[in-house]
């Protein structure tokens, strides 16, 4: 037999992290995989008799209409962040003389609390709020607007929530682009608008389907701004995945839901990596 | 002339966007030195609503509870982050790309999923929820931040330094400590950095995670949030929007710093 000698840089190198994925991501998944096949309690537990029928429970028109509603509103947000960020970005990325500020900027809501910016616009928004008062004192309107509690509150409070998320990689992806091409097709005779087309929108793509997936994976997740914002108006899959965990207690359906919404973001990963290629990060770090 | 024009057109909606971005940001901040109870009308300054909130137990509380889950979850991610970078760039072991793949999980799936999870996971070993479970769930998210920061660092660097050091004589641990550490220090803090943000701002896990005796400032603000505004409520965000931007500021510093050593 060959001797081996024990590599202790390899063990100690590897062994606490590989330890530490496996144990608090790769085993908590697969147990909600597990459980998402058993049956609720009558008290709320787990009884390990195997089903299916916490999947085909999501088949009723109920659950339908939420993981409908979900999926738009997800996609209208992904639209109209990438409809007003594209050009944001662009414009923002021209700007050469204050590039840090405009870096810090960008990054700054980024990384600031979601439940912060929300707060912000419920404030703007509610029926005694800055918004109903400016309104009021320029006599454009003479009652307050309902305007939080709405659907249209919700949307705007997602789309404003994931913005900085679509507008950072596109930031990215449209600074490091080679404007050389672009003068080249213009040399060559190019519209302006062929030029975008052919040249800008291919040369950023990976900014582009980078942004598309940070915001819709998690807008269909983000269960406080339909709760803060909505009232009890709008239901998306995230808030009742919650509910199935913290209130009404069945766990099974919980965790079948949660596995649907897990294949929706593989999905959608699995379409990044086939546009972009694997060895490109999202350009958010 | 018509590029002048445009150009004017181009800066005033970039301008708009970020007032758009900033606009409810500041609201908040404006309010939490008003006089009075108004989020509306503008009556003179007053730091009332700071003495306030620091006479509040439970925002104290709340405040210390999720300083020190920071705090320890930024220190066990640092080292589990870093070294681990260093282990997965450089040796090559059977499962690797699975554990390159569960890296990228916490990252990109939904983070609810990743509450819930944990959720189930840690009722599963009967644990009681609180400061011990949010450590290891914040850890848990925060450990990839760190960790994809050191790794490129590492993959950007010149290893015939090292080589050329044990040629001379020098120990693996000597190595390590005088050359890679130094050379991957501004990585790893600015990934801490990030991962102390993170940990601090997260709402999501805490919701699923934490018990009844360990609230941190995010669900303490939620909670407040539900029983009608307050001007503290405006108080404790300013502070914590002050603590992330000097956060954020201070990890840019120490990147742009990097990048002209280079």
């Amino acid at each position: 037999m060959k001797k081996k000698k024990v590599d202790f840089t390899k063990i100690l190198t590897i062994v606490p992290i590989s330890f530490w994925m496996l144990f608090f991501v790769a085993v908590p998944l697969l147990y909600i995989v597990f459980i998402s096949f058993m049956q609720r309690g009558n008290d709320g537990g787990i009884v390990y008799t195997p089903t299916i029928s916490n999947y085909t429970r999501m088949g009723s028109a109920l659950y339908v209409k939420v993981f409908w509603d979900s999926i738009v509103i997800a996609f209208v947000t992904t639209v109209f962040a990438l409809g007003f960020g594209y050009p944001f970005a662009y414009f923002a990325s021209k700007i050469k003389k204050f590039k840090i500020v405009i870096m810090l900027l960008l990054m700054a809501p980024f990384w600031t609390n979601s439940l912060i910016r929300t707060y912000g616009w419920i404030v703007i928004l509610s029926t005694s709020g800055v918004l109903n008062h400016a309104l009021i004192i320029t006599g454009i309107i003479k009652e307050p607007l309902k305007m939080l509690y709405t659907y249209g509150a919700v949307m705007i409070g997602m789309i404003y929530t994931m913005f900085p998320f679509m507008v950072l990689p596109l930031y990215n992806s449209i600074d490091k682009m080679d404007r050389a091409f672009i003068e080249a097709a213009k040399d060559l005779g190019a519209s302006r608008l062929k030029t975008f087309r052919t040249v800008t929108i291919p040369l950023t793509m990976p900014g582009i389907v980078a942004g598309c997936i940070l915001v819709f994976i998690p807008s269909v997740g983000l269960f406080f701004i339909p709760d803060l914002m909505g009232g009890s108006n709008v239901m998306l899959i995230g808030n009742l995945i919650r509910n199935q965990f913290l209130e009404a207690r069945d766990w099974p359906f919980g965790a079948a839901l949660s596995i649907v919404m897990i294949f929706l973001s593989l999905i959608l990963i699995l379409v990044y990596v086939k546009i972009i290629g694997k060895n490109s990060d999202m350009g958010v770090f | 002339m018509e590029s002048k024009v445009l150009r004017r057109l181009e800066r005033a909606y970039v301008i708009l966007i970020f007032a758009f971005l900033y606009v409810p940001i500041a609201i908040i901040v404006i309010y939490s030195f008003n006089a009075t109870k108004s989020n509306v009308v503008f009556s003179g300054i007053t730091l009332d609503w700071y003495t306030a909130l620091f006479n509040d137990d439970d925002v104290i509380t709340a405040l210390i509870n999720s300083l020190t889950i920071a705090a320890i979850s930024t220190a066990i991610s640092a080292v589990i982050g870093t070294v681990g970078a260093i282990g997965l760039e450089r040796q090559k072991f059977k499962g690797k790309g699975a554990i390159d793949l569960l890296i990228y999980i916490p990252i990109v799936i939904p983070e609810i999923i990743m509450g819930i999870s944990l959720l189930v996971f840690f009722s599963a070993l009967q644990m009681d929820f609180g400061i011990l479970t949010l450590i290891l769930a914040h850890t848990t998210f925060c450990i990839p931040f760190v960790l994809i920061n050191v790794k490129s660092r590492l993959a950007g660097f010149d290893m015939s330094v090292e080589e050329a050091a044990m040629d001379l004589g020098a120990s693996k641990f000597t190595v390590f400590r005088t050359i890679t550490i130094p050379l991957i220090f501004p990585a790893i803090i600015s990934g801490a950095m990030l991962a102390f943000a993170l940990s601090l701002d997260d709402v999501i896990i805490n919701f699923f995670v934490s018990g009844p005796e360990s609230t941190t400032l995010p669900i303490k603000i939620f909670s407040m949030l539900r029983f009608g505004l307050s001007p503290e409520i405006n108080a404790l965000c300013t502070i914590m929007l002050l603590a992330t931007f000097v956060v954020l500021i201070l990890s840019q510093v120490t990147k742009l710093k990097k990048k002209k050593i280079e």
